[in-house]
């Protein structure tokens, strides 16, 4: 080999790496890692690859999101921030506050989100004016799934009021059904509470309560009425019910077992994967009362150096609130895209349904956070009140008093 | 040069895992303890703000379960762990036939890892699935054992769980004090006629001593640590009825980003670890001096 043809391989080497190192970099650390969920991830790896990107995975499992955080923690205490990682909620703003969350205002404002994401959504995404997170999707906390042969088969129509819901609980008890199947863990102590509230105390109600943590409301007479409600629901569920998980709590349903449950949006993947028709086999309604309570995924993108990271993100970002990522992804997650615009002809009628009551309830300002599942406060807080929320459940305390270790739970938690 | 070495090999080769001690050990029971003055969320601050922190500790109702079932689960554990223990190392002792067997038998729980014996309980004590529903199959429908699922009996399914994977270690723990006695007193309170049970009580059991404060030694902080038997038997529930400060410490760190809290407990938790050892080291220090 001359001289000069190994100067010339050198050289397209040196041009090919740098090639190679102008590429979009992510390294992205969530816990998608179950089934479906590992689905969805794949689909936007391979978008991410299609768009020139190299995208390092980090999957973390376990502990619904706990070892990811503490993956995430030790990461950025040792100063090696992921490119974007899974975190949701008054979480974003708390990393924001520790100073460590990038600016991604520049794909923002040129994708236009301000315009096409719900305005009560677009807020956990932004810090102090700035764009730091991409939303993945909205899932629907205050659901009621319903096995539709044992409503029939009772005369029983979806409940409308929590009155109705316990006349027809009541009807089923005697008729020897389960009326809810519920899991006793504590966050499912929580879903369950939440969707009481929001059904009493009304979307303001619940928005004083548990997004400002107003105590004129959390210690209200209604308030005493929402542990009342769950008092009765106690009655509901079956003396086995302790540690059962929500997935086992479905099948339950599924096989006529029972006839309820109250459960996020998650559940319809269950029925979906069993084979169940939405609307024929189980039906779908929110949870009595007005209002929507979302569960938002989302990315936040970590201050990290390099061109080629910073354009990692940037293409990732895009790519996240994009509307063919937000169809694929939520196809395969069982939620609704998080922008208005994406045509829904491939979900199903739960989805619709959930797609329209967001965007009705954005315009009548009754969109609110989900408590029980780290949207609405940060984790001392939500903390705090699940502590009471399954103390109450599972012992026979009075509501009076539930609403009182409620207060102070949360005075003792800020 | 060769003087030197020999005279100083001992610390060189100490001094490495002294370090390591030092900074990983007591380093960071310092660090937590700092961490435990301060008001640190997410991650850690340090800016020192008094006792908040332990206020806020003592005020909620959760770590009060949390601290008596500790004591709740650490007393009946330890008791009923060793008192099992010696029948059983007793009952062994006896010469008979089949003891290799039966000694491996009693020892394989200690085998298996916590979570492996937290399921497995798990499936023995649902009303639904084990016991109860079993027994109810054959015909006595009024049986009940529910204790897994009501919040004030739960916390002892831990300590039946427990004490299933670790009796046979402390039986093992006293097998071998049994046979360490001196066989020729033994033998002497025979020919005097004395009853074996008088053998055991006076002579053997006193013997003993020192085995019976291992035994507590290793059993009290197998409590005071437990965490992952509880996780996978009850997950802490129902409610929080089965909590335990290991698995409060758990859930403040990692599930509500409270690292003041959970630092604080983990600082109480040293310091019952502390209440049990200490006088343990300085009665086991004295002696050597004596």
């Amino acid at each position: 080999m001359t001289l000069k043809t190994l100067s010339a391989v050198s050289g397209m080497a040196i041009v090919a790496s740098t090639a190679a190192l102008a590429e979009p970099q992510a390294e992205v650390l969530h816990y998608w890692t179950s089934g479906g969920e590992a689905k969805s991830v794949a689909v936007l790896q391979e978008e991410f690859a299609a768009g020139g990107g190299t995208w390092t995975d980090m999957p973390v499992a376990g502990g619904g999101g706990d070892a990811a955080g503490t993956a995430l923690r030790a990461r950025v205490l040792a100063g090696n921030a992921p490119t974007a990682a899974q975190i949701k909620g008054p979480a974003i703003q708390e990393w924001f506050e520790e100073g460590v969350l990038a600016d991604i205002s520049a794909v923002a404002e040129a994708q236009n989100w301000a315009e096409v994401l719900p305005e009560a959504i677009a807020a956990h995404m932004q810090c102090d004016g700035t764009w730091c997170a991409a939303p993945v999707n909205v899932h629907r906390v205050d659901w009621i799934w319903a096995n539709a042969e044992v409503l029939a088969a009772n005369g029983l129509e979806m409940p409308t009021t929590w009155d109705e819901f316990n006349a027809a609980a009541e009807t089923l008890l005697a008729a020897g059904i389960i009326p809810l199947a519920h899991g006793g863990q504590a966050w499912q102590d929580a879903t369950v509470f939440e969707a009481v509230a929001l059904g009493i105390l009304g979307a303001e109600g619940f928005r004083k309560a548990f997004v400002e943590l107003d105590m004129d409301t959390l210690t209200s007479e209604e308030m005493v009425a929402v542990f009342d409600q769950m008092r009765t629901m106690r009655g509901f569920v079956d003396s086995n019910f302790s540690g059962r998980d929500w997935n086992l709590a479905t099948a339950m349903v599924m096989n006529g077992e029972a006839a309820f449950q109250i459960m996020g949006d998650w559940a319809k993947g269950e029925f979906i994967a069993a084979g169940k028709v939405p609307g024929e086999d189980f039906l779908c309604l929110s949870t009595p009362g007005e209002g929507f309570l979302y569960n938002v995924d989302s990315f936040a993108m970590f201050e990290v150096d390099g061109q080629d990271k910073q354009d990692g993100q940037a293409l990732l970002a895009e790519l996240v609130v994009g509307e063919s990522f937000q169809e694929v992804f939520n196809l395969n997650k069982g939620s609704i895209p998080v922008r208005t615009d994406v045509s829904l002809d491939n979900f199903d009628s739960c989805a619709a349904l959930s797609s329209a009551d967001m965007a009705a309830s954005n315009e009548s300002g009754s969109l609110l956070p989900s408590y029980a599942h780290g949207m609405a406060l940060r984790g001392a807080q939500a903390g705090a009140i699940t502590d009471t929320v399954t103390a109450h459940f599972n012992s026979d305390m009075s509501s009076a008093d539930a609403v009182q270790m409620l207060a102070d739970a949360i005075a003792n938690s800020l | 040069m060769t003087k030197w070495l020999e005279e100083h090999m001992p610390k060189l080769v100490l001094a490495p895992s002294f370090i390591v001690v030092l900074i990983f050990v007591y380093g960071f029971i310092a660090w937590t303890a700092w961490v435990s003055l301060t008001r640190s969320r997410l991650l850690p601050r340090y800016e020192i703000d008094g006792f908040i922190q332990y206020d806020r500790l003592f005020a909620s109702p959760r770590w009060d379960t949390a601290f008596t079932n500790l004591f709740v689960f650490g007393f009946l554990f330890i008791v009923i762990a060793m008192i099992l223990g010696l029948i059983l190392a007793i009952l062994l002792d006896q010469n008979i036939r089949t003891e290799g067997a039966i000694r491996t038998i009693y020892l394989y729980p200690m085998a298996l890892s916590m979570i492996v014996t937290g399921t497995a309980w798990k499936w023995i004590l649902n009303p639904g699935l084990g016991l109860e529903a079993t027994v109810r199959g054959w015909g006595f429908e009024n049986f009940t054992f529910n204790w897994l699922v009501d919040p004030n009996m739960a916390i002892y399914t831990v300590v039946i769980a427990a004490i299933w994977q670790s009796s046979g270690f402390v039986m093992a723990l006293f097998l071998a004090g049994l046979r360490s006695v001196d066989q020729e007193i033994i033998k002497a309170a025979q020919v005097d006629g004395i009853p074996t049970w008088r053998v055991y009580t006076a002579i053997i059991i006193p013997a003993m001593a020192p085995i019976f404060l291992s035994a507590f030694i290793v059993l009290s902080h197998l409590a005071i640590k437990s965490f992952d038997l509880v996780i996978a038997l009850t997950g802490g529930g129902p409610g929080y009825a089965t909590d335990l400060p290991a698995t409060y410490m758990y859930t403040m760190a990692f599930s509500r980003g409270d690292i003041g809290q959970a630092a604080s407990s983990a600082m109480i938790m040293m310091m019952v670890v502390f209440t049990i050892v200490v006088p343990y080291l300085y009665s086991e220090l004295r002696t050597k001096d004596d």
